[in-house]
Formats: C-alpha cells, structure tokens, sequence
C-alpha cells in the first residue's frame, strides 16, 4: 500500500522530455532509460542515437525541438528541376552547394547536429551553420542523394527548413556591409598614422633646422588622407548630392561641404602656405561618422520585415492532371487546375470545391481561427487552410488576383523603393540641416566680407566657418541615440527593421490595434462551462471524445479539462460543421452545436459568441462557452495610451465580443467589426487624410495591408521566427504590455538628440568665435572637433541607457 | 634626420600590411559571422565526445 502510494507522488511529480525538455503529460514513453514526451521526439532520438550523434545532448540539454505537433510534409516537389535551380546556389552536375534558412535553431547543440548532417547522409560533402542568419551552408553530392532527400533529413529531425524563392537581395546587404567594413578600416588606418605624423605639430616641437622633415609629414598626410576623401567618404557625398537632386537638404549636405572644405583648405595650406592643414581633423571626423554608421546599421539579421503572401503560401501545390498526381512550383498554377488540398494545407487561389470535406481555417485572412464548413460547388478562398481530409478543389483565379492576394497590388505595396532611401527620409537631422546649411553659409559669407581687404585672411575666415560649423555632433548623436534605442527595444524583444523607425514612432498620435492575434492570445482561449456541474467520469468521457478531433475549438475544451485518465472510445464519428458523437462505456456524448445536440432548437441568429453543446445520454447538460484570451495588461495599456493617442479597434471578427471590448476600450474609441484587409487598408488611409500619423499593431496577414499603409506598422508575433507580414517591427507578444513604454522611451530618444544638438551648437559657437578671427590653428580644429564629437557620443548613449534603466527596460 | 624618414617609412609599412590582413579578412568573410565560430571552437573531437556521453548520460540519468 505504501509502495503504491509512493508511485503515484512520483507519477505527480513532473517529467521532462529528454529531447525537447517540455513537460510530460498526455503520454510518456520510456526508451534507453531516457523519457519522451512524444513519439516524434522518440523518433529523432533513435535516429540521432543509431548515428551514434547522441552528443548533440550532452552540449545543451534537452535542446530538441518538440514533435508533438509534428505534421509529415510531402516533399515531392523538390524533384521539380526549375524550382530546383531556384533554390540551390551552385551546381556543376557533381557537386551542389545549398544555403537552406532554419529558424528552428537555437543553441550549440543545433549547431552541432546541423554540422555533422554528413554523418546521417552520406552524399553531404560539409555544412556549415550562420547561427545569427539562421542559415546552413551545404554541399552535397547529386549522385549520392538530393536536395528532396536533403530537406526530409532536416525535417526528420526537427529542423524543417524555410523555403523561400524571394529571399535573393541579401547577397546586396552583406556586399554593403562589407564596404562599410572597408570604409571604416582605412579611414581608421589613415586617422591614426596622420594623428602620428602630426604630432610635432601638436606639440610645437622645434624642427628648426629640419624644415623639410615638416614638409615630408606634411605631403604623407596629404597622400594619407586621399583614400579617405575619395574611398572612405564618398558615401556622404553620394547622399549629399542625391538629396540635392531631388531639392532636399538632407543632414549628408552640410557634411559633405564640412568634409570637402577641410580638404581643399588643408591642401591649399600645405601647398601653397607651407602650412600644417586639417587633414588629422578631416581623417578622424571620417572614421567617427563611419562608425556611428556602423553601430546604427544594427539589423536583425534573422529578421525579414519585407515579407508579402508568398512567403506564407506554399512554394508547390498537388494537382491532378490526367488522373495523375503530380506536383507543380505555385507560379506555374494557372486558371482550371484541378488542385488537391491536404489536411493544413494551405490553398493558394480562389477555387471552386469539388470533392471531399471541405473545413477551412480562415486564420490568415480574417484572424478567426474556427474553420468554416463548405460544400460542394461553394468558393473557397486562398489563404484558406483545410483541416481534415483531402480534398479536391478546381482554381477560377490566379494566385496574385485572389481575394487575398489582390491586397499586394494596393499602390501601398508599390511605395517605390527610392522613397525609403536615406537621402529623403524625414528626420530631425534632415529638417535642422536645411536650415543649419543655409545659415552656416550665410556666416561664412559675412566672415569673408569683414575680411574683405585682406584676401588669405577672407578664405580662411570663409573656410574656418565652414569647418568649425561642420555638424559633426548632430550627426553623430542621431544615430547613436537611436542605435542605442534600438538596441534596448531589442533587449525587449522589441525588433525594429531601422532607427528611422523610432522617429516615426515618437511622431504618432493614433493608434489602432487588431483583434485576434494581437490583443487576444492566439492559442489558447478561456474555457468556461455553464450547466450542471460535471462528474468526474463525465469530465473524463468528454475528455477522452474531444481528444480524437483536430477541431480547434476540441483542442481547447481538451486543454480546459483537468483529468489525467483517457478512456478507450467504442464509437466515434465527427460531424464535420456539426459536432462529435461517441460512446464510452455505454455512455452516449454528443458534443457540438445547439442543432446538433437537440433538434428542437434552432440556432440563435443574434449570439455570436462561441459555444460548444454538450449532451450526456441525449439529456442537455450545458455548454461550453469559449472566449478569447485578452493579453495580460492590455488594460493598462489601453488606459494609458488613450490619455495621449487616439485608439481604435480593427477586427475581422464578428461583433461576439463587442461589450467585452467596451470594457477595455471605453465608450470614446472606435470599434470596428467584420473587416476585410481591404477595409482595414482604409481605414488607416482615411486616418492620415485627417492629418493622422497612424500605428498600427497587427498580426497576421489580414492586417498586410494596414501594416504596409500606417506611418509604422508593427506586427505582434508569438514566436518572432515566424513569418510576419512586411512590417517596420515586430514585438514578441509577451513585450505587448510594454507597448506604452516603448512609445514613451521612443519620445525621450528624440528629446535626447535635440538636447545633444543644443550642446553641439555650443560647440560651434566658440568655434565661430575662432573662425570669426581667422585665427583657427590646426591644433584648436584638432581639439575642438573630436571633443564635440565625443561629447556626443557619451551624452546620448550615456543619457538613453539612464532613461531606460528609470523605465525598466534594461 | 634622416633616420626619422627611413623609420617612419618602415612604421607605414608594417601599418599598411596589418591593414591589408584586415581588408583580407573582411572580404573572407570572417566579419560576416561572429558568433557561430566562438561556439564551433569549444566542440569536443570525435573520440573525446563518446567518452563525454557517456558521462553526461549518467549525469542526466540522475537529474530526473
């Protein structure tokens, strides 16, 4: 008796998966003295195991991926040879090379397995893993295996990779990358070894008698600071002149003119005057600019924030032709295929139903997560995604023309590109440099005409202005204020795609939210049921009947129900659009909708809430109602928000919640039901004709559109490795209570710059003051200007790191 | 003085090729990744690693 009460605490104790270290409670399977919480998770063990890579678990533990959900993918389309090419880098017809993104990896562990795959396929020559990119290098031998091969061996054991056909421009991104490496490593070479040779200068070190050793340093520094003026710089003058083309002053111009005059001053000084120049000045404001470039290029490299509906569409569909099963690339699917559409499967344009059980998971376009029943002949949209079994469906639009797809061909989506470049962006550096451009020019003017009489005394007052007003510390606070910023939102699993980004969202005063997905949590919902009170055998029986369906709404009525026994079922059928039937014990359970369970009563047109009918013995017990689950402080953040912003609510739901909402949202904000993406588009568009600027807070793709259109989109995703819609950040779900936080810290980030902007001005004063006189020596330009620089730099990263302690976020 | 000239030329040298070595490293590709190598290092030869499993699987045996 006592033994036995002892195994039953151990059984209550938790058990953790060995390979994926979730907790153990539908099942538990013992092999090798090692315990598993699912059959999937066994599996890749043993694979793992016969291979002898069993060291893939003494690395991390427990780092596998849980297989509980696991769905086996057919992957016969990879024998297509056009899709083929498109997706490997490089064949010879021997050797093929691969580079296949796996956002499943997380730890050393992954690292491990994922660079010994030659073990478990012999035809893979090496690969090679970019843990930050989330990528795998690989390359393999065509006659040994094959690319099919090679992705199923990935998925077996857990790392199903992403394929993607429009992810080609990043070689674009490393190529910038690395010239900005370049940049930065000459321009700092030629910074140190002028800074060298300028040092006698520096120090007033009598050369008398060694006039020439002066010339010598001085004709170094000039050939020193060439490919610092050409290489190094150019990107400012690019900028500069892009900006001027299109008749904007962007922050680049006064730079440029700042740079440029320090050249040309210091080469006539040297030359001409047998003087010492800027060119230290010159070569350390370079290296400095460039690296304030660097550290605000900060980019999530694992992150796509330009995602449009093909990277959630499959990349090859199943059709019939002939009588044949065949797979084709998605891009070839043209008007009347006839299309075989497998459980989660999704369908990828608008079609007919032509057989079979049609259950579609509308998720993506309308946030609702319950499928829908069709019947023959009805439309099915794309974005769709069946649950149950195959079925057979007829296509009667293309796939860019669908229902949902046609939101991409908005002139939203078609912003062009140079829209978003640098040299047009409206930030508070580009809007004080119009005016600072125009106003340092003027001074420098009138420095000149007090000098008038005196011609070298004119240009070096003329040039000195120009120098000593370079914007240096503006320039340089930007972006390490909003680097900086960046880098705490991210700390916060708060990702955004730039620092432009955090301007705009200091620059907001409306807010709409979506529903489903974004306010609400997306898997699991609160369960309540109302009507007698259940037993125990009864609690078990529907347990043990909802656990045979893949229903959603079962799935969350199995997770409410708090009972650790399943009973073996005698009979059971599945309803589809109607309920559950089965019998356990002789006892009789229907499970389903008010119709289903007692034909007397007719479904009541006005409830839009979600309920589920339950029946024991054909006598009436209740229902189970079932609700969303709102975010944990939303309320907060509502409360808070609304004293500042304008909020509103977007949902592709029906009105079955509207009073809850009410409660949250108050009597004063919008709420809107039943929006399609079109109409949520709008809504954003007709906000900023009101002068509005707009964040949206989104999730899926239904919210695509309204993501694209508001001044920043940003999109909530429970696990940020997931497909998001294009989107200017994506925030992890469990940082969604910060949102009120994020915004206000994106306020004080500009407050920080316009502060430091105020004390670089000091700066350039007493610089005029020097210029003014024409008395500004190499040695006080040489002080001056990397002191401002500094000083900027430390204020604003030293003043955002205090402000985000105060807030909490670091 | 023309020491100083003949040394500073050999300073600029030695510079230039420490600069060159950097440029080489760039366009290899070793600034494109600077995480996963700091992990690649620290996994344990192919011999060494059967002997640590079995160890570590004795060690997890006890965890649970």
């Amino acid at each position: 008796m006592e033994q036995l009460e002892v195994l039953e605490r151990k059984t209550e104790t938790k058990l953790y998966c060995f390979h994926c270290g979730d907790e153990c409670r539908d099942e538990i399977i013992h092999i090798d003295e090692k315990i598993f919480c699912c059959n999937g998770c066994k599996t890749v063990y043993e694979i793992l195991n016969n291979s002898n890579l069993c060291n893939y678990y003494s690395i991390d533990q427990s780092p596998g991926i849980t297989r509980k959900h696991y769905i086996k993918r057919n992957y016969d389309f990879l024998n297509d040879n056009d899709l083929k090419l498109k997706l490997i880098d490089f064949s010879n017809g021997q050797r093929t090379q691969l580079t296949l993104d796996i956002p499943q990896m997380h730890c050393s562990s992954c690292i491990w397995i994922l660079e010994n795959l030659y073990k478990l396929n012999h035809g893979i020559i090496s690969s090679k893993v970019n843990f930050l990119q989330k990528k795998i290098f690989i390359s393999y031998q065509e006659e040994k295996t094959s690319l099919k091969n090679i992705v199923e061996l990935l998925d077996s054991i857990g790392y199903e990779p992403q394929l993607n056909l429009d992810d080609r421009k990043e070689e674009k991104n490393k190529n910038e990358y690395r010239s900005l490496y370049y940049k930065i490593g000459i321009a700092g070479f030629c910074f140190g070894n002028i800074m060298l040779l300028s040092f006698p200068e520096y120090l007033s070190i009598d050369v008398a008698g060694h006039e020439e050793l002066k010339r010598i340093f001085a004709y170094l520094n000039i050939i020193l600071s060439l490919p610092v003026f050409f290489y190094s710089a150019n990107i400012y003058f690019i900028s500069a002149w892009k900006g001027l083309k299109k008749k904007f002053i962007n922050i680049d111009v006064p730079l440029a003119l700042g740079i440029a005059v320090l050249f040309i001053r210091s080469i006539v000084e040297i030359v001409f005057m047998n003087g010492a120049g800027y060119l230290d000045s010159l070569s350390g404001l370079v290296f400095f600019l460039l690296i304030g470039k660097l550290f605000q290029n900060k980019t999530y490299e694992t992150l796509n924030f330009e995602r449009n509906y093909k990277s959630y569409f499959p990349i090859a569909v199943t059709i019939q032709k002939n009588k044949i099963e065949t797979t084709i690339p998605v891009e070839k699917l043209q008007i009347g295929n006839r299309l075989i559409i497998r459980n989660n499967e999704l369908i990828p344009a608008d079609s007919i139903l032509i057989k079979g059980n049609a259950n579609i998971d509308y998720g993506f376009v309308t946030g609702e997560s319950i499928p829908v029943n069709k019947v023959n002949g009805e439309v099915v949209y794309a974005g769709g995604k069946q649950i149950g079994s195959a079925i057979e469906v007829e296509t009667i639009k293309d796939v860019s023309q669908s229902y949902l797809t046609q939101l991409w061909n908005n002139k939203a989506f078609r912003k062009d590109q140079e829209h978003e470049q640098e040299s047009r962006i409206i930030s508070f550096a580009n809007t004080v440099s119009k005016y600072f451009t125009i106003i340092i020019l003027a001074l420098a003017v009138i420095a000149a005409l007090i000098w008038h009489n005196n011609s070298t005394l004119a240009f070096n007052a003329f040039t000195a202005v120009l120098i000593v007003a370079c914007p240096c510390a503006l320039a340089l606070s930007t972006p390490f204020a909003l680097g900086n910023t960046l880098r705490i939102f991210g700390k916060n699993k708060f990702y955004l795609k730039n620092t432009f980004i955090i301007e705009k969202l200091a620059a907001v005063n409306s807010i709409v939210f979506d529903k489903t997905g974004t306010i609400t949590e997306n898997n699991s919902s609160s369960v309540e049921f109302i009507g007698e009170k259940l037993n125990d055998d009864e609690k078990t029986f529907i347990k043990s009947a909802v656990r045979n369906s893949t229903h959603p709404l079962s799935t969350a009525i199995f997770d409410s129900i708090d009972s650790k026994v399943i009973k073996i079922i005698d009979v059971y059928d599945e309803l589809p659009g109607k309920g559950i039937y089965a019998v356990i014990n002789g006892n009789e359970i229907k499970l389903g909708s008010k119709f289903f369970i007692n034909e007397n009563q007719e479904e009541d047109a006005n409830d839009f809430s979600t309920k589920v009918f339950l029946s024991v013995n054909r006598k009436v017990k209740g229902y189970f109602n079932i609700a969303n689950k709102y975010r944990g402080g939303l309320r907060e953040t509502v409360s808070e928000l609304e004293r500042n912003y304008e909020l509103a609510l977007l949902s592709g739901d029906n009105e079955g919640e509207k009073e809850k909402l009410r409660n949250f949202f108050g009597t004063d904000n919008e709420l809107h039901f039943r929006q399609s993406p079109q109409n949520k588009l709008d809504f954003i568009l007709q906000l900023q004709e009101n002068g509005k600027k707009v964040l949206m807070i989104g999730d899926g793709l239904n919210d695509a559109g309204a993501l694209k259109q508001s001044d920043v989109g940003i999109s909530v995703s429970d696990n940020t490795n997931n497909f998001s819609p294009a989107c200017d950040g994506i925030m992890d779900s469990k940082s969604f209570y910060r949102l009120k936080d994020f915004i206000k810290f994106s306020n004080s980030s500009m407050k920080i710059i316009f502060s430091s902007f105020v004390l670089s001005l000091i700066y350039n004063l007493i610089g005029l003051g020097f210029a003014f006189t024409g008395m500004l020596s190499p040695l006080i330009a040489a002080i001056l200007m990397p002191l401002s620089s500094i000083t900027a730099v430390v204020f604003t990263t030293v003043t955002t790191n205090v402000l985000a302690k105060r807030r909490g976020l670091i | 003085m023309s020491v100083i000239v003949v040394l500073i030329c050999a300073s600029l040298l030695v510079a230039t090729g420490f600069l060159i070595a950097y440029l080489w490293a760039v366009k290899h590709g070793q600034y494109d990744d600077k995480y996963t190598p700091s992990v690649r290092i620290l996994f344990d030869d192919e011999k060494k690693s059967e002997d640590r499993n079995k160890k570590s699987v004795v060690k997890n045996n006890s965890d649970f």
